[in-house]
């Protein structure tokens, strides 16, 4: 037990220690302009990137959420699988187009864009607050993911948990982007390498695979709940399929995917990285699979906290000094995506409140400032969610951040490719899809939890009178009712003759290239 | 340069490989064939990776611009 509290206290510290040091990493001139803080001087090559971004998609939740679906729901909790595949052929064609129109126009953040292309404040501003919101709960599951691991080595009480994030805050404001993306190395290294340990030594000693989905099988034949089971039946196939397709389109509209993608030094970056990233498909593949080999060496949540399961299966099966290893990977784990994703939420405040409502002649030490202090704020707002308010409705509200980030899809990624939308009527379908969106997670319950409402993502379709049982994702209908109101919107603002926003960019911004007179390249700093 | 550049390319439509057959439960929702015991549900869907990254690798090499 000792050894494993000290060996994830020193890799802990150790990689802390990283965060700050980061600041000199690159050495820029100074760290004062949003450029330099918020997008690490927009210069990180392919490598530094594929750390990142994954470090930003893969985050200690992913960790320990994902195997707790499998434990609890079995198949179902495998679309995370699926999700990770589909998402990076989808991501290249559009976020190489956000790329190169950011950079032509110095864009931080997806609501800076849609400012830029729709001409509209007041949808730049709806597209900023969907982005916090959707935000904020996201960070503070990466405390869920360290309570976790935590509470299975027998510490307790909000101490521990205080200063991991105060230390987090504190490096976050010296280094900026540039200190996850150092850290992010490590973390990779220390998750890859358990993952590897695990899949080899955790069946060895549970008898192997046939006997571990063996296990499996008896466990949810036995239970009486319907939708188990370690494969699909007829009626979640379609939630299956449309979680995971809504997941997938969801994940590169959340700021702090962005955040990671606009870092990067050019689009070649981008695509030589949608290639690459799948290789954490497979990490998450194998991670999930962890949740089975928990019911196999029949292990049990610590109380109803269901996320324990895997911390407590590396407590029982690795020796200790290794069990801390593994523990110091996810608590690391949850440090970059929350030093990442507190930047993005950041950056928005800066971007498309602070400077477009209070004060626009604001200077580029100003907003870097402002970010910084931002960043400060969001991280105290997770950590008192967590510590004030049950974890539960921080898992129910990031389920709500899903459905809702979706509903930037037709502003932010098809306003990459076509002009054709009137800002009126992105504003209704966002109103429209916002509105459905969060009356269908109302109206789910889920008896295991004991939630009347909002108790999944799974919307029956019986609800809508439809004769089955059949579930579809609620983040999925919702998008397609924005969809059909935006469409509809747009016609009818045409037809009104009312004035749409001027579009201050152009085709070939789309398209532009590192190199190019119009881009503007930042890379002076580095240029040592 | 005499002609716009675009992003528009042939080798974009392999992408929709990628996308669609991950999203087919009709081809993997099954336990039998195992592969090390693990159900072909399983297994099989580890091996999309497999198609997600030849195809995006393709991709890349075949639009990349020279320069």
């Amino acid at each position: 037990m000792t050894t494993e509290i000290v060996v994830f206290a020193v890799l802990f510290l150790l990689v802390s220690g990283m965060g700050f040091v980061a600041s000199r990493w690159r050495r820029p001139d100074n760290l004062d302009t949003l450029h330099e803080w918020g997008l690490g001087g927009r210069s990180f090559g392919s490598w530094v990137t594929w750390f990142l971004v994954g470090g930003d998609l893969y985050t200690a939740y992913t960790f320990v959420a994902v195997p707790a679906l499998l434990f609890g729901a079995g198949a179902m909790g495998f679309f995370a699988l699926p999700y990770t595949i589909v998402t990076y052929p989808i991501a290249m064609l559009v976020l190489i187009r956000l790329w190169s129109v950011s950079h032509v126009h110095g864009l931080v953040t997806p609501a800076d864009f849609v400012r830029a292309r729709f001409g509209s404040p007041t949808l730049a501003l709806l597209i900023a607050i969907t982005g916090i919101v959707a935000t904020m709960p996201y960070i503070a599951l990466q405390l869920v993911g360290i309570e976790a691991v935590l509470k299975t080595m027998g510490v307790t009480g909000d101490l521990p948990l205080i200063i991991a994030f105060a230390i987090l805050a504190a490096y976050t404001y010296q280094s900026g982007l540039r200190a996850p993306a150092l850290i992010a190395f490590v973390k990779d290294a220390l998750i890859y390498l358990v993952i590897l340990v695990a899949i080899i030594y955790i069946p060895a000693k549970l008898g192997g695979w046939g006997s571990i989905f063996d296990t499996v099988q008896a466990k949810f034949d036995a239970t009486p709940a319907p939708g188990d089971g370690i494969l699909l039946n007829a009626n979640n196939q379609l939630q299956y399929v449309t979680l995971a397709l809504g997941s997938a389109l969801a994940l590169f509209l959340y700021p702090h995917s962005v955040t990671g993608i606009l870092a990067s030094r050019s689009r070649d970056v981008i695509k030589r990285n949608m290639s690459a990233l799948p290789a954490y498909s497979l990490v998450l593949g194998l991670i999930a699979l962890l949740g089975y080999m928990a019911i196999a060496a029949g292990i049990k949540p610590i109380g109803t906290d269901v996320n324990t399961v895997v911390p407590q299966l590396f407590e029982k099966l690795f020796p200790d000094w290794f069990a801390g290893v593994a523990f110091a990977a996810v608590g690391i784990g949850a440090l970059v995506p929350a030093a990442i994703m507190s930047i993005a939420a950041a950056n928005l405040f800066t971007r498309n409140i602070y400077r477009e409502y209070l004060k626009p002649d604001a200077t580029d030490a100003q907003e870097a400032s402002v970010s910084k202090i931002a960043s400060l704020v969001v991280k105290v707002g997770a950590v008192l969610f967590i510590l004030l308010i049950d974890p539960q409705f921080s898992i129910d509200l990031q389920l709500i951040g899903g459905v809702i980030i979706l509903q930037t899809l037709p502003s932010v990624a098809l306003g990459l490719f076509t002009r054709w939308f009137h800002r009126g009527g992105l504003i209704a379908g966002w109103i429209a899809g916002m509105g459905s969106g969060l009356l269908m997670l109302y109206n789910i319950a889920n008896p295991a939890t004991k939630h009347d409402h909002f108790g999944g993502s799974a919307f029956p379709l019986a609800k809508l009178g439809l004769d089955t049982k059949m579930t579809i994702y609620a983040g999925f209908l919702a998008l397609i009712v924005n969809l059909i109101v935006a469409v509809l919107g747009t016609l009818i603002a045409r037809a009104m003759g009312s004035a749409d926003g001027p579009d201050a960019t152009s085709p070939h911004d789309y398209v532009a290239e590192r190199g190019d007179p119009s881009v503007h390249d930042l890379e002076v700093t580095s240029s040592t | 340069m005499t002609t716009p550049r675009t992003d528009r390319s042939h080798w974009n439509w392999l992408l929709l490989l990628p996308i669609a057959i991950p999203l087919i439960p009709a081809l993997y929702n099954a336990v039998e064939p195992r592969l090390f015991g693990i159900p072909l549900f399983y297994w099989l869907q580890l091996a999309f990776i497999i198609i997600g990254v030849a195809t995006t690798t393709l991709v890349y090499r075949m639009t990349r611009r020279n320069g």
